[in-house]
């Protein structure tokens, strides 16, 4: 009975001694965008974990034991949502035994549920692919939709850690200040990509297309989550010669091959965009993200 | 709330829209005329939102890029989750067959010196189906997930193969699941065999654990706090599945510990490595050969150690296009009892044996992977049992089997698979080929790793 009672102090001694500290809002952010987002409006007052990494396609992520044991010791998952996550996160958070970030708590939070979503299926056949019932899970690729979210996102982190709650709005309004003056500039650069043709390896730029009004009069996956066949890539080739499109564009995580030979044949430039915070050296910061994204653009377009 | 109403919503509208189609021209002019009031009406309310300026409009036209500085959308209605319940259980059926050759006749098979459970043995000879399954799994509420997996035989039937409730909210750590589950000792047990990168499970986890070790019972897990993964886990089972059998100590008759470790190797290694042991006292646990019949019965006590390693290999973690997974799983175990022969003979039978598989799957390009497994098992067998060309006698033969697969995947959902296998099980060698479908419809799974 002693040594039970000895094993158990032990252990707890263990526990305590293992228990990360208090002191900051522990943050399990799903991809790059929202780590980043979360580190402007939380601060210091903010731990941010990213799960993911730009060269990774947030589709497929494996619920590595890594990833597990993060989820377990953290006040707030900060998700994408609209099933982008629906291969990995339901596993992370049903493993993790942790019930503040369990869907429905206040330490669950889904940007997609935030914003306008777009390309909204009628119909869920998976003849069409891998489709998302709730829309295009891409948000992020809209800076507008970012500001909503961060929105939302200020207002949680208040909830969570009221402690703080003027450290936080401080911070958030200062970065829509700043995230609404880049707004302005990026609006006026990017003027010439009104109405630019393009095509895109996966139909993930939904929002960035709405926002600059590029038109994608393809994509290179015929069904979304299937790589292109060579009958596809042809047609392609023989679209371009009645409606040709300006530039093909792909992600860095995206395998660029199909990409590169459809620009190729068809002699247009070939963009790979950093999609996320990190998907090239220059995208390192949210701000930067876009900056680069429009220069890539400007430039494959010639203006 | 929202999908509450939408619930209703929808199939209103769907046996309103043939109706729409089929109405004279009079009612399309009073709908029209509908129409324009109701529009009248939403402009009329969007005025009235954007004078209260509670919160943004939804959607921001491109030229009108300034959105107000601290836009209210937290009470927005959040309809986008991502967990699969947008149906409400989440439902998904797998439906899997192909073709088998055997050069040896699949009747004889057998492991020399190894009693056999009635699932060690690979199936018939050519054409058919195999088990097609049934998944309902969703949040029962704030408390519990419940998931329940019924296996529809080829034959006629149903299997109840999982039918669990898990916790989701206990503090420290603490998961609890109860009902009948695939144990979570080793590695690959815990996995429906769809989920596998071979068309079989290898000969050590069919001669040791039958397949698949499951059973009726409580499991409780505790994962630490800290950064690197550390779990810790044990169940108490009824104990009439092998290597138990009879459901001994009033229906307790199995339990089982283990604990895994695992985490990443910069950003393109992971592993997951884990010990197990599982005591099991079994009482007339019948052993069968490979037409069914009952080749005899022990008594006694089954106890295993079950060391794995998993590793797999991602370029910049993104598993996409090219990856690399190595899996390995060592078994040794003791048994010591009493074992009456098909003939009625009892004697003492005391069993040492041991065995493990190594593969390696590697995915070369996006959607094809090849991969190859090699498992041996070994046992050494005593007692007045044990009598020469009885089902404990080893011939002093050391079985065997290798197999090479390719896979090709046309997406997540449907997946085929080719095996060719050389198994010496027993002295003489069967060549085996294989070829597989399995087709997923329904609720996009998430998988462990």
């Amino acid at each position: 009975m002693k040594s039970y009672i000895k094993l158990s102090v032990t252990l707890l001694a263990l526990l305590g001694a293992a228990l990360p500290s208090e002191a900051a809002v522990r943050v399990f952010a799903c991809e790059p965008e929202w780590g980043a987002l979360v580190n402007e409006l939380g601060g210091t007052d903010v731990e941010v974990y990213i799960a993911t990494s730009a060269l990774q396609d947030p589709h497929h992520i494996q619920a590595r034991p890594s990833l597990i044991a993060r989820v377990r010791n953290t006040d707030l998952v900060v998700a994408t949502g609209a099933q982008l996550e629906i291969g990995w996160l339901p596993v992370l958070l049903r493993q993790s035994a942790n019930p503040a970030i369990q869907p429905s708590q206040p330490g669950y939070f889904e940007a997609a549920g935030f914003v306008n979503m777009l390309e909204v299926p009628s119909s869920v056949d998976r003849i069409q692919g891998d489709v998302h019932p709730a829309g295009n899970p891409h948000i992020h690729t809209d800076p507008r939709n970012i500001l909503l979210v961060a929105g939302a996102l200020n207002q949680r982190l208040k909830q969570l850690d009221a402690a703080h709650a003027d450290a936080y709005q401080h911070r958030y309004t200062d970065f829509a200040g700043r995230w609404q003056a880049a707004l302005q500039r990026w609006q006026a650069e990017a003027s010439p990509l009104q109405g630019v043709k393009l095509i895109a390896y996966h139909k993930g730029w939904a929002y960035m297309l709405n926002w600059l009004g590029l038109n994608e009069v393809a994509t290179i996956e015929s069904v979304a989550g299937v790589p292109p066949g060579a009958a596809h890539l042809a047609d392609l080739l023989a679209r371009q010669k009645v409606d040709p499109a300006m530039m093909v564009i792909y992600a860095a995580y995206q395998d660029g091959k199909a990409s590169e030979w459809l620009g190729k044949k068809a002699g247009i430039p070939v963009v790979k965009l950093p999609f996320t915070v990190g998907g090239t050296d220059q995208a390192s910061d949210l701000f930067t993200l876009y900056d680069d994204t429009l220069q890539l653009l400007l430039r494959a377009a010639g203006r | 709330m929202t999908k509450y109403y939408l619930a209703w919503l929808l199939p209103c509208l769907l046996l309103a829209a043939p109706m729409t189609q089929a109405a004279p021209m009079d009612d399309l002019q009073l709908m029209k005329e509908q129409i324009r009031q109701l529009q009248d009406k939403l402009e009329k309310m969007e005025a009235e939102m954007k004078a209260s300026k509670s919160r943004p409009a939804p959607a921001v036209p491109v030229a009108q890029a300034t959105i107000e500085p601290a836009p209210q959308v937290a009470q927005l209605p959040n309809t986008t989750r991502s967990d699969a319940n947008a149906f409400n259980p989440q439902i998904s059926v797998i439906l899997n067959g192909g073709y088998r050759t055997f050069s040896r006749d699949p009747a004889t098979f057998a492991v020399p010196g190894f009693a056999l459970g009635d699932a060690a043995g690979l199936g018939d000879r050519g054409l058919g189906i195999s088990e097609s399954e049934l998944n309902f799994a969703a949040n029962v509420d704030n408390l519990f997930y419940a998931s329940s997996t019924l296996s529809l035989p080829p034959q006629g039937g149903i299997n109840v193969e999982e039918a669990y409730l898990q916790t989701l909210a206990l503090p420290g750590g603490l998961t609890l699941k109860g009902g009948r589950f695939f144990s979570g000792i080793g590695y690959i047990n815990q996995f429906h065999p769809h989920h596998d990168d071979f068309i079989d499970r290898s000969l050590a986890n069919r001669v040791f654990l039958n397949g698949t070790f499951a059973g009726d019972g409580l499991q409780a897990r505790w994962l630490a706090p800290t950064d690197n993964y550390f779990e810790v886990g044990g169940e108490l089972l009824r104990g009439d599945r092998y290597p138990g059998g009879g459901a001994a100590r009033r229906g307790t008759g199995s339990w089982d510990v283990f604990a895994k470790t695992g985490g990443d190797v910069g950003f393109s290694h992971s592993w997951l490595a884990g010990i197990s042991y599982l005591d099991a006292k079994p009482i007339g646990r019948a052993s069968f050969d490979n037409t069914g019949a009952v080749t005899g019965t022990f008594d006694g006590t089954s106890r295993m150690i079950i060391g794995d390693l998993v590793w797999k290999w991602a370029p910049n973690g993104n598993p996409v296009d090219r990856n690399f997974k190595f899996q390995a799983e060592v078994f040794q175990q003791r048994e010591q009892g009493t074992f009456t022969n098909a003939l009625g003979a009892v004697g003492l039978y005391n069993g040492r044996h041991w065995g493990g598989y190594a593969e390696a799957v590697y995915q070369f390009t996006h959607g094809w992977d090849i991969g190859i497994r090699h498992s041996r098992v070994l046992a050494r067998n005593s007692g007045a049992a044990v009598v020469p060309g009885g089902v404990l006698d080893t011939f002093g033969f050391h079985p065997r089997r290798t197999s090479l697969v390719l896979g090709y995947a046309n997406s997540e959902f449907s997946r085929f698979r080719l095996q060719l296998s050389r198994d010496q099980s027993q002295p003489l060698a069967d060549n085996q080929f294989a070829l597989q479908y399995i087709m997923l419809i329904g609720a996009h799974g998430a998988h462990q790793f």
